[in-house]
């Protein structure tokens, strides 16, 4: 991984938003609600991101709302991988109708449009709260996962060392545990950074819908009074850049992050094989490296 | 055959798992909501409509389960959606009837459009692995890591203003009625233009990175070494061979992936206030107009249902495993 520069760009921007998450809420230099009279000021030394129609300082808003972006991604992300590997191991794995049950059971789930389904159940909750929101996304955002997982069982399930494994008379849940689960950990985390970063964007979208935690703050909370005070129309710019641009960084950094575990499992997929030298050319290096060996 | 017969009972055990979701999620909402808004109305609604949203919300106290499912489901299939809150007194069927040509026009072209763009790129930038067309992937996971609708504010920023060519939003001018003729056809294209092209960059980044690694992964196969060896020109591998095979997974990738698409489409037409089913949603959310977003659910889900099994049908027609018997 430490040769791999995208996946270490990815992690390093990633533990900056983590950081931002935890010590944002100190360093924002003003209570993200409070009203001043610097209306709709543009970004200048004391509002380094601008003010809203209410006189709020938008930077303080963007780093305080780092929080619940993190927490909600992160626990959606949980929520959804566990469900994905409890589900999407056990249909590759079990054969007959339950597995076939449950590979539909996914299939119905990653059909159905997630995004008005999220709407729905958020709006009819009795409460919207971070956790809750994190949890329905959870729920709901599994399917992708755990049909990628049932392939990757289904192919594992027959190789040799588990029909070994098998044949020396281990249970069933130690050939999961030990012998399939190992093979399959950059799958899953592959999996998570993608939900991870699925959660994050169903979080700020409902937010700009209006659906948000009450009173807190997040980037797609900014987003929706930016949109509902016409900060267009009025060409305050600074309102909705920066809480786009600290999504759009967000995103890259999940992505570069995936990119370098899709890298380390697919060799194929690299850009340049730096470590040998040889630079690949569709038909001369399978017949070089048969020779070599 | 069997193979779009098994796809057919597959989207029918959906379409069934939708309404009952539909069914239970509104069990959940707090309070009466039906006695909420005959308050509101004073008494102006008709018995029959209150019936009907009583039946869809499951406040039919003196029902059991069972035969509440049935009531709601015979409702379902006469049409009746329920009356609408926030634009009483038309029911929700004839509001989303208003919608959905607009939105099944710009969402549909486009997505189609992004599609077929994306993995003629993805094809390319993966053919020319190693040049310079490997600095595009870092542009396009930034643009894909964007939400959709944030471009739009973007482009509205930039593009549109007084003097400008492109309209900031609607579907048509204001002032002119909806029929066949060129200068309303004219009008609608005007105003489709900046969302559809904001809804084609957000969408194309994603089919070119997924088709540039199937193209990665398939041109090291034997057979396009063999295609090489046999001395066939390079556009022709590259076509007929790679690509040829490189878009199957793509195809199936299409089908899975409309319904976050749909989702993400759905909020540009929000922030072009494009009068669409996405900006219904945004009016029923902040209204609490649960029939409404529970119709818009629906109706969303089915259309994507039929977008699948097209996307399915294109498959049966590329790939000729899938025609065996057996």
């Amino acid at each position: 991984m430490r040769s791999n520069p995208k996946a270490l760009t990815g992690l390093v921007a990633l533990g900056f938003f983590v950081l931002l998450a935890v010590v944002g809420p100190w360093l924002a230099p003003f209570d993200p609600s409070m009203r001043s009279n610097d209306l709709l000021q543009p970004p200048s030394p004391s509002h380094w991101f601008g003010t809203t129609h209410l006189g709020q300082d938008i930077f303080s808003q963007v780093l305080v709302g780092t929080r619940s972006v993190v927490f909600v991604g992160a626990v959606a992300g949980l929520v959804a991988t566990v469900l994905s590997v409890l589900v999407g191991v056990s249909a590759g794995y079990l054969s007959g109708s339950a597995g076939e049950g449950l590979s539909a059971l996914s299939n119905v789930f990653l059909v159905i449009p997630a995004l008005p389904l999220i709407v729905i159940i958020t709006s009819s909750l009795p409460e919207t709260s971070n956790l809750t929101i994190a949890l329905v996304i959870g729920l709901t955002a599994w399917a992708w996962n755990a049909r990628v997982l049932r392939a990757q069982t289904l192919s594992l399930r027959r190789r040799d060392y588990v029909e070994a494994a098998r044949a020396n008379g281990e249970s069933t849940w130690r050939i999961i545990l030990f012998e399939i689960m190992p093979n399959l950990t950059a799958v899953i985390a592959s999996g998570f950074v993608g939900t991870v970063l699925f959660a994050v964007i169903s979080e700020i979208t409902l937010a700009f819908i209006g659906v948000s935690d009450a009173g807190g703050w997040n980037w797609g909370t900014v987003l929706y009074w930016a949109q509902s005070q016409q900060a267009l129309t009025q060409g305050a710019w600074w309102w909705f850049v920066p809480a786009g641009l600290a999504i759009a960084l967000l995103g890259t950094a999940l992505s570069l992050v995936n990119f370098g575990i899709d890298e380390y499992v697919n060799p194929r997929l690299r850009t340049r094989s730096s470590t040998r030298g040889v630079r690949m050319r569709v038909g001369f290096t399978p017949v070089l490296a048969k020779e070599s060996s | 055959m069997s193979y779009l017969l098994k796809r057919l009972g597959f989207y029918l055990l959906t379409v069934w798992a939708a309404v009952t979701i539909n069914f239970f999620v509104p069990r959940m909402i707090p309070g009466d909501p039906v006695q909420a808004l005959i308050t509101k109305q004073r008494g102006q609604m008709t018995s029959e409509a209150v019936r009907s949203l009583y039946v869809l919300f499951g406040l039919d106290k003196d029902e059991s389960l069972a035969s509440q499912y049935f009531s709601y489901l015979g409702q379902l299939l006469r049409g009746d959606l329920g009356m609408s809150f926030t634009f009483f007194p038309s029911p929700v069927a004839d509001v989303i009837g208003d919608g959905l040509p607009w939105t099944v026009g710009l969402v549909g072209i486009t997505t189609v459009i992004g599609f077929f763009l994306g993995t003629a790129a993805g094809a390319l930038v993966g053919w020319r692995r190693g040049t310079w067309a490997d600095s595009l992937i870092p542009v396009t996971t930034f643009v894909s890591s964007i939400p959709y609708f944030w471009l739009g504010l973007v482009a509205i920023a930039l593009l549109t203003g007084p003097g400008s060519f492109f309209p900031a939003s609607g579907a048509y001018e204001i002032g002119l009625v909806p029929n066949w003729d060129w200068q309303f056809i004219g009008s609608t294209v005007q105003h489709g233009l900046l969302p559809g092209l904001t809804i084609l960059v957000s969408s194309v980044s994603g089919w070119i990175l997924s088709m540039r690694n199937m193209m990665v992964t398939v041109s090291s196969d034997d057979y396009v070494t063999v295609a090489h060896a046999k001395g066939l020109p390079e556009r022709r591998v590259m076509l007929a061979y790679a690509a040829r095979n490189a878009l199957l997974p793509n195809v199936s990738g299409f089908a899975l992936a409309l319904g976050f698409i749909v989702g993400g489409t759905l909020l540009v037409e929000i922030v072009f206030s494009y009068p669409g089913l996405g900006l219904q949603l945004f009016q029923a959310v902040g209204a609490k107009d649960y029939p409404l977003l529970q119709g818009i659910f629906l109706i969303i889900t089915l259309s994507v249902l039929l977008a699948n099994l097209l996307a399915d049908v294109a498959y049966l027609a590329l790939d000729p495993r899938t025609r065996r018997e057996g």
